[in-house]
């Protein structure tokens, strides 16, 4: 129980008024990005990071998770009150949340979304309380070996359990991987990929992706839908927060089940969108009532809710454990550590315990304090989304720019923005999956490093991926995951022939 | 074989839109190859050079590309995209041009920061934006223009003390900041 007591210790160090004051900030500032179209909780971290760069890192990665947590709870709003998912993870909830608002039932969507986000964030945050130790314990016998075969692994699950097409994916990923080539080469010291211009060097830094991929490309496809707001209003009393409260624990099952179909995805690089489908799709196969799920069904809200949650959170884990984060959100986050001067991997839990703790404990108090505030502030925050888009187009487009600029101070940076905001509006109109794209460009640097130690180690022998039992398994692990359809397939033959 | 729609009346075929982009990665991954072939790509006496792993980052990236635009070219395309247009359609006209309508003066706006500096490019561009694609009342406009540009001096110059770009001409030299 060495856990417990490490995680006391954590909480100490949160309850201090100026953390507890950042985590409230985080998570209105983490609503208000949620709730607003082009901005969401990977390009709005990305664009807050540069205004911690003097905090101590500790405060720092507090406010910024719970602005991820604050973006997590913000997309349920919009879905159910606008039938408009402020993120792609609560698209699953306007099946049944949107219908819901439509027959009166506003304040029961959103009282139920909450809380089961709120479940499927704390079962999630439990999980990394007891497991990341032990998986960060683990990961102090990796070499550089071992590493690469865990990012091997990263990559082949992307491509194995993609929606779409595999070649699309790779090919994203591989850009990703090009993009961060860029500059210079961390053991030789050589310019690549700089064709001699200076401004080059620096490199392209992922946070500039992120705010251009996500922020100025959503805005270009919102516009092209002409958006008009027209929603349900909704307030919440508590006597309907008691009543619905009432009826969850009958949904206890659905709960179970999509918490452990969250972490699963949230842990494998699969992230909160599919988890927030599959959930659902499983809900809806498993339930007495699946004939009526997407007329405004309550367990149609609780499933993809729970699962997009503990998704969303569970991502953290291999961040943390391993130091490769498990979605673009954990990927800014990791950006931030780095910045921030830590060194993210296994000994982060050793060297930087105050650290670790300090963000895990207020993993737990952020989900709360969230979860108090949404179930308050609903009017306030469906406010925001009434304001008409050709207000909060140039507002967006201003702070995407500013936050560009202030990750380096450069002004080629916010051209760059402007470009990847293009890539990133064809890219997601072509089926082009950006967040392969973002961990390839956060980890590119790495996993070469890490490829190149160990083909040092080995003399360029191929064969070290396969030297010991450990490293052998992750990378024939990461073949089966790299050939996931293929395989899946041949066994559903083996069984039906 | 081009018998099949490359853009008719509607928009821009989502076929025309694959083709552009996988020749445009294709490109890119040649760039790569080439750079990294020109750094050395193979063993050197201390171990993998420069271009060693970009080099088969390259390879991948153009073999991809080749793989989605023979698929294409095939019409073996299955498309379930998030796009609003119709199917075989990336974009309708009208929808490009309201695209093109934020496309456009964002890209003015950030070559008006590069002249004029953050805080009056940024006000400028969100009281012209308001104007013409919002049609409010100029006095409305101006007020929140620069009621935002603002916001943002005090937030970044005075709370967090970081400056943001101030442009070649420094319009609000005078300030001091």
């Amino acid at each position: 129980m060495v856990e417990i007591s490490a995680l006391f210790h954590g909480f100490a160090v949160v309850l201090s008024p100026f953390n507890l004051l950042l985590m409230l900030i985080g998570i209105v500032l983490g609503v208000i990005i949620g709730v607003l179209p082009g901005l969401g909780g990977a390009n709005g971290v990305a664009i807050l990071l540069p205004l911690t760069f003097t905090m101590p890192p500790t405060s720092a990665i507090i406010m910024l998770s719970c602005i991820y947590w604050g973006a997590l709870f913000g997309g349920a709003i919009t879905s159910v009150l606008f039938n408009i998912p402020g993120e792609p993870w609560s698209v699953a909830t306007t099946f049944d949340g949107y219908p819901m608002a439509q027959q009166g039932r506003a304040g029961e969507a959103l009282t139920a979304s909450f809380t089961s986000s709120f479940i499927g964030a704390l079962f999630a945050v439990i999980m990394i309380t007891f497991l990341a130790p032990l998986v960060a314990k683990f990961a102090l016998k990796f070499g550089p070996p071992e590493f690469f075969a865990v990012y091997l692994l990263t990559f082949c699950s992307f491509i194995g359990m993609g929606k779409g097409s595999a070649w699309k994916t790779l090919a994203a990923m591989m850009l990703g991987f090009a993009l961060a080539a860029i500059g210079m080469d961390n053991i030789t010291g050589r310019l690549r990929l700089t064709f001699g211009f200076p401004e080059m060097m620096r490199g392209v830094d992922f946070l500039i992706a992120v705010i251009g991929l996500f922020g100025i490309g959503e805005i270009l496809l919102s516009m092209e839908e002409g958006l008009s707001f027209t929603g349900k209003s909704a307030k919440i009393n508590p006597k309907v927060v008691l009543e619905t409260w009432k009826k969850l624990p009958h949904y206890w099952l659905t709960s179970l089940r999509s918490c452990l179909i969250g972490c699963w995805m949230g842990i494998t690089p699969g992230g909160a969108t599919p988890a927030s489908f599959m959930s659902y799709g499983v809900a809806k196969r498993m339930s007495k009532n699946g004939d009526k799920f997407g007329r405004g069904e309550i367990e149609g809200v609780v499933a993809p809710e729970t699962a997009a949650h503990a998704a969303g959170t569970a991502a953290l884990l291999p961040m943390l454990a391993l130091g490769i984060p498990g979605s673009p959100t954990a990927a800014v986050l990791l950006g931030g550590l780095l910045i921030w001067g830590l060194q993210p991997g296994p000994l982060l839990f050793v060297e930087q315990k105050d650290f670790v703790w300090g963000l895990i404990a207020s993993m737990y108090l952020g989900n709360l304090a969230g979860l108090v505030i949404v179930l308050t502030c609903v009017p306030l925050f469906a406010a925001i989304l009434r304001v008409p888009f050709s207000i909060i187009a140039p507002v967006i487009v201003v702070i995407c720019a500013i936050g560009a600029y202030t990750v380096h101070n450069a002004m080629l940076d916010i051209w760059l923005m402007m470009i990847f905001g293009v890539v990133g509006y064809m890219f997601k109109k072509l089926d082009y999956p950006l967040a392969p794209l973002v961990l390839a460009l956060v980890l590119g640097d790495r996993a070469e490093d890490s490829f190149r130690q160990a083909m040092l180690i080995a003399q360029g022998d191929m064969r070290i991926f396969f030297s010991n039992a450990l490293v052998g398994t992750i990378t024939g692990l990461a073949l089966i995951m790299l050939f996931w359809p293929v395989v899946s397939r041949g066994v559903a033959k083996v069984r039906g022939g | 074989m081009n018998d099949q729609e490359t853009g008719d009346d509607g928009g821009i075929s989502t076929r025309t839109m694959e083709i552009v982009v996988a020749l445009l990665l294709l490109a890119v991954s040649a760039l790569v190859v080439y750079d990294s072939y020109r750094l050395g790509s193979k063993w050197g006496d201390d171990g993998p050079q420069s271009g060693y792993f970009p080099f088969y980052i390259g390879v991948l990236l153009g073999l991809a590309s080749v793989a989605t635009l023979v698929r294409v070219l095939l019409n073996q395309w299955r498309r379930d995209g998030k796009s609003t247009a119709p199917p075989g359609l990336f974009v309708e006209w009208g929808q490009l041009k309201l695209v093109l309508s934020v496309l456009l003066p964002a890209v003015v706006y950030v070559l008006a920061v590069q002249l004029f500096g953050m805080y009056v490019a940024s006000a400028i561009y969100i009281m012209l934006f308001m104007r013409w694609l919002g049609h409010y009342s100029w006095v409305k406009s101006a007020a929140i223009g620069f009621g935002v540009s603002a916001a943002i001096f005090v937030l970044f110059e005075i709370w967090f003390k970081v400056p943001l770009f101030k442009g070649a001409y420094d319009a609000l030299a005078w300030l001091g900041y």
